[in-house]
């Protein structure tokens, strides 16, 4: 057991640090510090930086772009991004789809997709759920059907986040409704501005635009669209949702959340003093900090296991990093909301838009404590991931 | 970054389950438990036999040179086995006084006759009114020529009704919350002067209730310097911590496992009661307690070794916080799963929850160390 950090992987944080420093936009950097969204252009743009660098799609495999870095590497990579704070590259691309084409795709489907992914050439997102699909995912009932040479899509999906954006969605869709649920599904990929596709906004409570609903009205799609075999679309799904094992934690988000909040607590006062000096708000703040390094061992644990023995099998310990990050992102933003008290109330009316340039410091934190519910929902709700441990580790 | 044991302490960790497999199960250790003292001269042997009572020794002294991990091995296969015998009064405090701070001439006293078996030790520290503050020590050791002569009243001193030797905290100077001006000494159990009432603990180990009056030590009995020890008596402390996560760690694993076990097997309705979401949900929740725990027992560990003492004592002070709450968490829910025969004596599982709860108050409760950490900043 040696839980101390290499010289080279010291240096290797050094290297990662002083390219952010030098190479994330500051605009970028700031609108991340104080919670608020980011325009396409102003994400695009870093991604297509750091794909300059060679680190865009890190832990893909060398022959498609990969650094062949080790697991801890990958792990300060993701630390340090986070904590910087930059964005990080665009899951549904990077992490998603990108390691299922290279996984499970032909050599056309490679070639034509993966440096697209790389450069963000193409914006992806995800049809997973739908309204009748949450966390039952394998109820999906969007249909493909086969046509001469065309899959005829029909149905519809949501909390598609940031199809607004999107070129490009990878979809499953039932192939076939006689087989048994998971049996008859098929992982297809298609072009958004396809003929019948309808985006519509959903608002989310924190007032912001970040998901969708995406109708399908007969879609027509290539025949070679379809990714891997037909049918075995649920086994990639859950591939690609196993492969996201660490990054879940979103340690370095917390890491920096906490930095902000002691930045601001101790210039907000409460009784005369800074905020910070409130011995019952210190020790919340103290209780935050022990069980985000508590998580953060934890992590490196996974890490270092997945160092040591390859990725195998997702491990179930990945579902504890997902409940435990989750509460702790949620933690974050409930300690900002206590910093800035009678604060929080005022309403932006202009959003995040840019168009106020004056706006108080303080607009986006209730939105963000708002919008941050969502990280025990999504990627399997925290219930769901007791399922899992229940199941899976426990054996019950 | 590496966490896994090497081969060496793979063996080592083999040897302690196997020994405590075969020599500890719940039977047997109510069967300890009724021996004279509490515990069993016979099982302390075998450890000895097996060279875990050297274990954190140098090979100078007639020990192996162990590490923390080593020592975090033990404890937490300890804490499986829910164990009687006083390793960590013994092994880890009274060993750590001797080594952070024995003469060679007292090494050559106490190292040996610990590393065979034929004594133990107890840490006589805890007053009445100094609760989990180290410094705040009333206990008086007067110089008289060459002697000491140590007058005052210890409490809840983990083997102190078995021990040979006592260790004990002592001030010679200056007043009673003074970080300066305090002591520790090496006191025979049988000098004249110290009475000893013995009591068995809510975990069932043993403690003692200790009072000194005028009792007269020697230069010998000096361990570091007698006007000046804090930093010693936090040093050491900060190990029992450390040992006490690991412990509280095979403690919870252990819980788990049982109450996991009896949710499988344990019919209501006609099915197993573990077939239940609401109880599939809790057991989770305690894996993920208790993971947690793992993960700073080892931060701990490593923390142990660190430089600053001010770096070590925050890590220790915010594992230990993780470990308390972790372990109130476990051991209750251990008890709600278990349902009315978690109640009783008879069962296992009372007995891991009742050690949680003892070790939670030990040398700092989870509020203690979270004041602890915040007052130096937080951690981040």
């Amino acid at each position: 057991m040696d839980l101390a950090f290499t010289r080279e992987e010291q240096a290797f944080r050094e290297e990662v640090r002083q390219f952010f420093r030098d190479n994330v936009p500051s605009e970028t950097r700031r609108k991340m510090v104080e919670g608020r969204h980011l325009s396409k252009d102003e994400m695009v743009t870093w991604w297509r930086i750091l794909n300059k660098k060679g680190w865009g799609v890190s832990h893909w495999p060398k022959e498609y772009g990969g650094t062949g870095w080790t697991a801890v590497q990958h792990y300060i990579f993701n630390e340090e991004l986070q904590a910087h704070p930059a964005p990080q590259p665009l899951a549904f691309g990077v992490s998603m789809v990108g390691p299922v084409i290279y996984t499970f795709g032909n050599e056309e489907q490679k070639k034509k997709y993966l440096p697209r992914i790389a450069n963000v050439d193409d914006w992806w997102c995800q049809g997973f759920s739908e309204p009748g699909s949450g966390s039952d995912l394998a109820s999906l009932k969007t249909k493909a059907e086969r046509r001469g040479d065309k899959w005829i899509i029909n149905g519809q999906k949501t909390w598609t986040t940031l199809a607004q954006h999107a070129d490009m969605i990878f979809c499953l869709c039932r192939t076939d409704t006689n087989a048994k649920k998971q049996m008859g599904i098929s992982f297809i990929v298609f072009s958004m501005k396809s003929n019948g596709v309808t985006v519509r906004p959903i608002q989310t409570i924190d007032g912001g635009h970040e998901v969708n609903e995406v109708f399908f009205d007969d879609v027509e799609v290539p025949i070679e669209n379809l990714v891997g075999e037909e049918n075995k679309g649920w086994d990639y799904a859950k591939f690609l949702l196993g492969n996201e094992r660490t990054g879940i934690a979103r340690v370095g988000v917390s890491k920096e959340r906490l930095r902000r909040i002691k930045d601001l607590a101790s210039k907000v006062e409460a009784g005369g003093k800074p905020i910070l000096q409130d011995p019952a708000f210190r020790e919340k703040l103290a209780a935050c900090e022990i069980e985000l390094k508590a998580l953060e061992l934890t992590q490196l644990r996974v890490v270092a296991d997945e160092g040591k023995h390859g990725k195998g099998k997702p491990n179930p310990a990945s579902s504890v990093l997902k409940i435990k990050g989750s509460e702790i992102q949620q933690t974050t933003t409930e300690l900002l909301m206590e910093v800035i008290g009678p604060f929080a109330a005022p309403y932006d009316v202009h959003g995040d838009d840019g168009s106020n340039e004056t706006m108080d410091w303080t607009a986006q934190i209730a939105p963000s404590y708002f919008n941050n519910r969502k990280v025990s929902i999504y990627g399997g709700s925290n219930e769901i991931q007791r399922n899992i441990i229940a199941k899976a580790v426990l054996g019950l | 970054m590496d966490f896994d044991l090497n081969e060496e302490q793979r063996l080592l960790k083999d040897s302690i389950d196997g020994l405590l497999t075969n020599s500890y199960d719940f039977d047997q250790r109510k069967k300890y438990m009724a021996e004279k003292g509490g515990w069993s001269k016979a099982v302390w042997l075998k450890l000895a036999e097996q060279g875990l009572l050297g274990l954190p020794f140098a090979e100078a002294d007639g020990g192996f040179g162990g590490g923390g991990v080593e020592t975090m091995i033990v404890m937490e296969a300890l804490g499986k086995a829910l164990v009687l015998e006083p390793y960590l009064a013994t092994v880890v405090i009274g060993g750590g006084f001797l080594r952070h701070a024995g003469t060679e001439a007292q090494k050559a006293a106490h190292v040996p006759s610990i590393i065979d078996g034929s004594k133990t030790l107890a840490f006589a520290q805890l007053e009445k009114n100094s609760r989990y503050d180290l410094f705040d020590v009333t206990t008086t050791a007067k110089k008289k020529g060459d002697a000491y002569v140590i007058d005052g009243e210890k409490f809840v001193v983990l083997n102190g009704e078995n021990a040979d030797t006592l260790i004990v905290t002592a001030r010679t100077k200056g007043d009673r919350r003074d970080k300066a001006g305090i002591g520790v000494f090496l006191v025979p159990a049988n000098a004249k002067g110290v009475s000893r009432k013995g009591y068995p603990t809510q975990d069932g180990l043993h403690a003692a209730d200790i009072t000194f009056t005028g009792v007269e030590v020697g230069p010998d009995a000096v361990l570091g310097n007698p006007e000046d020890s804090l930093a010693l008596i936090e040093r050491v402390v900060d190990e029992a911590r450390i040992a006490l996560c690991a412990e509280a760690v095979g403690l919870m694993d252990e819980s788990l496992k049982t109450t996991v076990e009896y949710i499988k097997t344990r019919k209501q309705f006609g099915v197993a009661i573990g077939s239940f979401q609401s109880l599939q949900h809790r057991a989770s929740d305690m894996f993920v307690a208790a993971e947690q725990a793992r993960s700073m027992s080892m931060f701990a560990t490593m923390a142990g070794d660190f430089e600053d003492a001010k770096e070590r004592t925050n890590a220790i002070a915010a594992a230990k916080v993780q470990i308390g709450k972790s372990a109130k968490f476990v051991g209750q829910q251990s008890i709600q799963l278990h349902g009315g025969i978690g109640m009783t004596m008879e069962a296992r599982i009372g007995h891991y929850f009742k050690r949680l709860t003892m070790i939670e108050n030990s040398f700092g409760d989870t509020d203690y160390h979270q004041r602890r950490v915040a007052d130096a900043g937080g951690l981040i």
